[in-house]
C-alpha cells in the first residue's frame, strides 16, 4: 500500500494545505531546475504529486525563443515565480514586480540572499522586502534562516508562509537543525515549508515529523542518480512524515519497555 | 532615427521608438506568453507596451520564467 492513501489522523481522508487561504492537496513544492533534460524534468514533477513548481525570473535570450518552464509546466501546474539570486532590496522588489507581470500571480518565493558562499538569506533585508511586498498586494513566502525569532518576524510583517532552510541550498545535508525546526514549527502562526538543503527522502519525512506544513525541494529530485524514482520517493516520504506527524509518535523513553507480555512466560 | 539604449544589460542602437517596436526589432513576439518589461527600472506593463516612448540612454530589461528552485 502506498503511504499516499493512508488515512489521516482525522480520518477525514482530507488533510489540505492552506496557504493565504488556498487548498492543495500535495506537500510537497517542487524546483524546476538542474534536472537532467526537460523529459525526466516532467516525468519526476508528475511524479513528486508535486502542484505547486518554482520558477525564477530571468533574462530571456535575445538569440531566438526556445520553450521555458511556462510552456511546459504552464498549463498543469500551478507557478510559484521566486527572486532567487537577488542581493539587494532594490533588484527583489523589481524581480517580484516582473514576476507579477509575467505570470499573472501574486504569489511569491521571497530571496534575498546574504552571502553567496552559503546562500544564507539576508534577514533585515528580506523583513523589509517583506513588509513592503505584502503592502504591495503579493502573497509573500520567504525563505528564511532556522532562526524562530526571524521566522516570527516575517509572519508578523505579513508573510503567508515561512521557509525555513534545512541545510545550505543544494548541499543535501538535511535538517542541521532539526531542534530549531520543531520550535519554528510550534511557534508559527503561518505554514512553515521546510526549503533547501534536503538529502534524501528521509530528510523529507523527518521535516513533516517536526511540524512542517510542506516541503520544498528541487535538487535532491534533480540530481539523484534516477530523478523520477527520487520524485515518488519524496512524494511518499511527505505523505508518511505527514500521517505520522497527525497519528502522534510514543514518548522516547531511557529504559526499554518490553511488548511481549511477561504473563505465561515458560519457566516463570 | 536611432538611439543608444540598454537592453538586458548589453548597449545597442535602435530605430524602434516604443517597447512593442523593439520587441519586433529584436525578433520576438510581443504576444508570447510570460514576458514581461521593466523600463528604467520600473515594470512597463503589457497594455503599454505601444504607447511607451524609448529615449536615448534607456534601460530596458526583458524577461521571461526560467527553471528555478
Amino acid at each position: 500500500m502506498s503511504v499516499t492513501s493512508m488515512p489521516t489522523a482525522s480520518g477525514s481522508g482530507e488533510d489540505a494545505l492552506h496557504i493565504a487561504g488556498e487548498a492543495f492537496r500535495s506537500r510537497l513544492i517542487a524546483g524546476s531546475s538542474l534536472y537532467p533534460n526537460q523529459q525526466v524534468m516532467l516525468d519526476a514533477i508528475a511524479a513528486s504529486g508535486a502542484e505547486l513548481v518554482t520558477v525564477s525570473i530571468r533574462r530571456m535570450s535575445l538569440e531566438g525563443y526556445e520553450e521555458g518552464p511556462l510552456d511546459l509546466l504552464g498549463e498543469r501546474y500551478r507557478l510559484l515565480p521566486n527572486t532567487a539570486g537577488c542581493e539587494t532590496l532594490r533588484d527583489a522588489l523589481l524581480t517580484a514586480e516582473l514576476a507579477r507581470e509575467s505570470l499573472e500571480t501574486n504569489w511569491l518565493k521571497l530571496e534575498l540572499i546574504g552571502d553567496r558562499e552559503t546562500l544564507y538569506p539576508d534577514v533585515l533585508q528580506l523583513v523589509e522586502a517583506t513588509e513592503t511586498l505584502v503592502k504591495e498586494g503579493f502573497v509573500v513566502l520567504p525563505y528564511c534562516n532556522d532562526d524562530p525569532v526571524a521566522c516570527l518576524r516575517l509572519a508578523d510583517a505579513g508573510a503567508a508562509a515561512v521557509m525555513p532552510l534545512g541545510s545550505p541550498i543544494g548541499s543535501g545535508m538535511g535538517l542541521c537543525n532539526p531542534y530549531n525546526i520543531e520550535i519554528v514549527c510550534r511557534q508559527s502562526p503561518v505554514p512553515v515549508i521546510l526549503d533547501a538543503g534536503i538529502g534524501t527522502a528521509s530528510d523529507a519525512a523527518r521535516a513533516m515529523e517536526l511540524g512542517c506544513a510542506a516541503v520544498m525541494l528541487n535538487t535532491a529530485i534533480a540530481k539523484a542518480r534516477d530523478p523520477v524514482v527520487m520524485a515518488g520517493a519524496m512524494r511518499d516520504a511527505v505523505a508518511a512524515g505527514r500521517a505520522a506527524r497527525l497519528a502522534g509518535r510514543i514518548p522516547r523513553l531511557d529504559h526499554a519497555e518490553a511488548s511481549s507480555p511477561r504473563l505465561g512466560l515458560i519457566g516463570s | 532615427m536611432s538611439a543608444s539604449i540598454r537592453v538586458n544589460g548589453e548597449r545597442r542602437t535602435t530605430a524602434a521608438e516604443t517597447l512593442e517596436a523593439l520587441l519586433r526589432e529584436l525578433g520576438l513576439d510581443p504576444g508570447v506568453k510570460g514576458l514581461a518589461i521593466a523600463h528604467n527600472g520600473a515594470v512597463a506593463p503589457r497594455g503599454r507596451w505601444s504607447q511607451t516612448a524609448l529615449r536615448p540612454d534607456d534601460e530596458v530589461e526583458i524577461v521571461r520564467p526560467a527553471r528555478g528552485g
